[in-house]
């Protein structure tokens, strides 16, 4: 005899075993490489950085859901990636207070502010490093060279700048690939741009390791494929038309595409699924604009990097794609039904 | 079919849940004891309740008709084993309402020879007739809908019916009901493809059966009578292919139009079971008195498919079985679709096709519900293709009236994929279901109104 009581629930009754907090832990997986590159080109330094914007992130988060008592949300990873990205896109040798800064704004003007996880606008890291970017100039866009030999022993002097107080930067200093373009005409072999040899954001550097982080989050089903091909994809086409147009004043395509930020942005920025559109043909369209922008603001626009502007400008308007691009439901084709 | 839709032997969208068939597909199918105390409500189908033709304290035979239908939507309820009536009282149906219904005590010592009744021959009887047929036998959608077989087979004014589609595809997890009826039952299913040719006007009949099943196939194959135009088409599996609506459009390379039938694009999509309880039935007029079901899932002790009379008592069932101890949700049909039971004394109906028994561990939920991700899991599930997502965020705000007009909620049939691959767990077709409920409801006062 049965004398259990039952449980009662709306079907279905089965589910897909992967949770949010499953794709946002394998997020942190595919970054992970990145963080470590970035370690072994920018060593010491770009660990603080990195662990700053992280900490700060993570902390951001569990402090304001504990203010507006909820349950902390830490633990769904997500606060993890935007503090890694964040840390990513700044300056190795970047003042860790302002690093710091970056972290709790960009939980707290870029996602908490909106309502927390799954409603934010924009790409909770890049409003961070917009805002950074419009605060400390100087700072943001000082450049640490990669591979010093001293890069495991020393810790440069800005690192350690003191709240609100100007950083001093080391003598050296290196030039990126795109400001080295931009005001001085040098274009890099794009073998180095590809491993990672130069110069750049502390995640950046290297697209190859990217890369390879993007595709094993497509591999897993854990990311759109449409939104980093669509990025990267109408970059080289319109660099390769300028550059077919005219190679002395252009660049190569595929200087371009592994130039600066614009493989992360395209693999971890481009794709925060919260940020962009739900139907494939509004993904490309997405992902077409970011390409596209970025390559027009770093030739014709005063700044020497257009990959942040790009994204979130992009972010701004992806909920107006949702709206004009919808998929076809089924069953709505006037010449089929008049069989 | 122009440029729009290029649909490769299946559907677009659709997800691959767990088959877990394994355990029920090899064994064959066994005759359920007869419960000593049989529980009929007379809502087993859509449509008109059947209305009551016996009396309490009345004999009947096996066979005999209990209730007769009320109108065209609407079937007629046999006795499932001899007895006599003990009761005409409300009886707990998988709703939770009570209804009214018959109790029919079987007698222990009876033979349980099934009444006979006025045989049909398939070759000379007229559509007409098969259909009047149909209807008497009490026959309705064995897949789980319960919806009257001769409603869905008349063929309205100015359509035609081209293709006969038997739907063996069986695409719930856990069911092996449609797969044994397939192996055992050839010779019904032929038959009643025969008559159900002759009813619809249909030129030629395509069974269509998931590649999971190729041994069903195989077998149909080899025994289709040559002067029936019958052929056999395998498809890959996927849920929701076993939907009218999937199944046209993986056989056909079809769309059925919103809101609109198969029999728009000139088919009539009929249950395998269904197929075979018509062939097995008509030729010797017999009313629908047992169905086979599969029994399965972990807290199952007797796994299997049974041939059980309709009205046994789900209590009675799972007794014989025998259940584990920890078990904690029974549902009748399949993991997908089936609806949770939360009363063991409600019995089995015509359209029950599966009973599943979960233990704790089965139930893979999570009761954390994170918020939306816009991850477009949903999007890439949803065999209609709507946009889950967006309806799921409209739900949440109550805006019915908006997921009705814009974003095309009435085409959601509730397969529950969106559900199923959610990574934040939220309770999507649960939304759905209840969001056209409002809508229907709102629609149906809006039209009081204007006759008022």
């Amino acid at each position: 005899m049965i004398k259990k009581t039952l449980n009662i629930s709306s079907s279905p009754h089965i589910y897909k075993r992967r949770s949010t907090g499953d794709i946002m832990r394998n997020v942190v997986w595919a970054l992970l490489p990145v963080v470590f590159f970035s370690v072994y080109s920018f060593g010491l330094n770009a660990l603080l950085v990195i662990a700053t914007a992280t900490l700060a992130s993570v902390l951001t988060e569990h402090f304001l859901c504990k203010l507006s008592k909820k349950e902390s949300t830490v633990h769904d990873y997500s606060a993890v990636i935007t503090g890694l990205l964040l840390g990513l896109t700044l300056p190795p040798s970047f003042p860790l207070w302002m690093a710091f800064v970056g972290g709790v704004i960009s939980i707290a003007l870029g996602k908490y502010i909106f309502g927390g996880l799954g409603y934010n606008v924009f790409n909770p890291a890049l409003v961070a490093r917009a805002v950074l970017q419009a605060a400390f100039p100087v700072a943001i866009t000082t450049w640490h060279p990669a591979f010093l030999p001293n890069r495991f022993s020393t810790i440069a002097e800005s690192i350690f700048t003191w709240p609100f107080m100007q950083p001093q930067f080391d003598a050296i200093s290196g030039a990126t690939p795109l400001t080295s373009f931009k005001f001085d005409g040098i274009v890099s072999p794009t073998i180095e741009l590809a491993f990672g040899l130069t110069s750049g954001s502390a995640g950046e550097t290297c697209a190859v390791i990217i890369a390879l982080g993007g595709i094993y989050l497509i591999a897993r089903n854990m990311m759109s494929w449409r939104t980093p091909l669509a990025v990267l994809l109408s970059a080289f086409i319109l660099s390769g038309i300028l550059y077919l147009s005219n190679s002395e004043i252009y660049p190569s395509p595929f200087f371009m595409l592994f130039s600066g930020g614009l493989m992360l942005g395209a693999v971890f920025m481009a794709t925060d699924m919260v940020a962009s559109p739900l139907t494939p043909l509004g993904l490309w369209i997405y992902g077409g604009i970011i390409g596209i922008l970025t390559i027009v603001i770093r030739i014709w626009s005063g700044l020497p990097e257009g990959v942040m502007y790009s994204i979130l400008l992009a972010n701004a308007i992806s909920p107006h794609i949702d709206n004009l691009v919808k998929n076809r439901v089924y069953g709505t084709i006037k010449k089929l039904n008049a069989t | 079919m122009g440029l729009f839709n290029f649909y490769k032997n299946t559907f677009k969208h659709g997800i691959h849940p767990p088959e877990s068939k394994g355990e029920t597909n090899d064994l064959p199918i066994k005759q359920f004891p007869f419960a000593p105390v049989i529980i009929l409500p007379l809502a087993q189908h859509i449509g008109a309740p059947s209305q009551i033709v016996v009396r309490e304290g009345q004999e009947v035979h096996r066979g005999e008709l209990l209730a007769k239908a009320v109108g065209y939507v609407s079937v007629p309820l046999h006795a499932p084993v001899s007895g006599i009536i003990q009761k005409i009282a409300n009886v707990p149906t998988i709703s939770g309402k009570m209804s009214l219904g018959i109790y029919l005590k079987t007698f222990p010592s009876s033979t349980q020879e099934v009444l006979e009744g006025k045989p049909i021959d398939p070759d000379t009887a007229t559509a007409e007739k098969i259909l009047q047929a149909i209807q008497d036998a009490g026959i309705v959608g064995l897949g789980g809908a319960a919806f009257p077989t001769h409603v869905k087979l008349k063929v309205p004014e100015g359509k035609k019916c081209e293709t006969l589609l038997i739907n063996g595809v069986e695409c719930e997890p856990y069911l092996t009901t449609d797969h044994r009826v397939m192996l055992e039952q050839e010779n019904d299913i032929f038959t009643g493809i025969k008559y159900l040719l002759k009813a619809t006007g249909a030129k030629k009949a395509i069974i269509g059966i998931e590649a999971n099943k190729q041994d069903a196939a195989d077998h149909l194959a080899k025994h289709i009578p040559k002067e029936l135009p019958v052929s056999i088409k395998v498809l890959p599996v996927k849920y929701p292919q076993g939907a009218e609506k999937m199944l046209v459009t993986s056989i056909l390379n079809k769309e059925v139009p919103s809101k609109g039938l198969p029999i728009d694009v000139g088919a009539v999509v009929i249950n395998v079971a269904t197929t075979a309880e018509i062939g097995r039935l008509l030729p010797h007029g017999r009313g629908i008195q047992e169905r086979v079901i599969t029994i399965t899932g972990h807290g199952v002790k007797k796994k299997g498919n049974y041939l059980i009379p309709v009205g046994t008592p789900l209590r009675f069932v799972l007794d014989y079985v025998g259940v584990e101890e920890e078990i904690s949700e029974v549902y009748m049909g399949g993991p997908m679709m089936g609806v949770a039971v939360s009363n063991l004394d409600i019995s089995i109906v015509k359209g029950t096709s599966g009973i599943l028994v979960f233990t704790g561990e089965d139930v893979g939920k999570s009761s954390q519900i994170y918020p939306c991700i816009k991850c477009g899991a949903c999007l890439d599930a949803c065999p209609i293709m709507l946009n889950p997502s967006k309806l799921g965020i409209l739900a949440k705000f109550e805006a019915y009236d908006e997921m009705a007009s814009d974003n095309n909620l009435m085409d959601c049939f509730e397969c529950g994929s969106c559900t199923y691959v959610c990574p934040s767990h939220i309770p999507l077709v649960q939304y759905f279901r209840l969001a056209k409920r409002v809508v229907r409801k709102r629609e149906a006062e809006k039209k009081e109104k204007i006759n008022d």
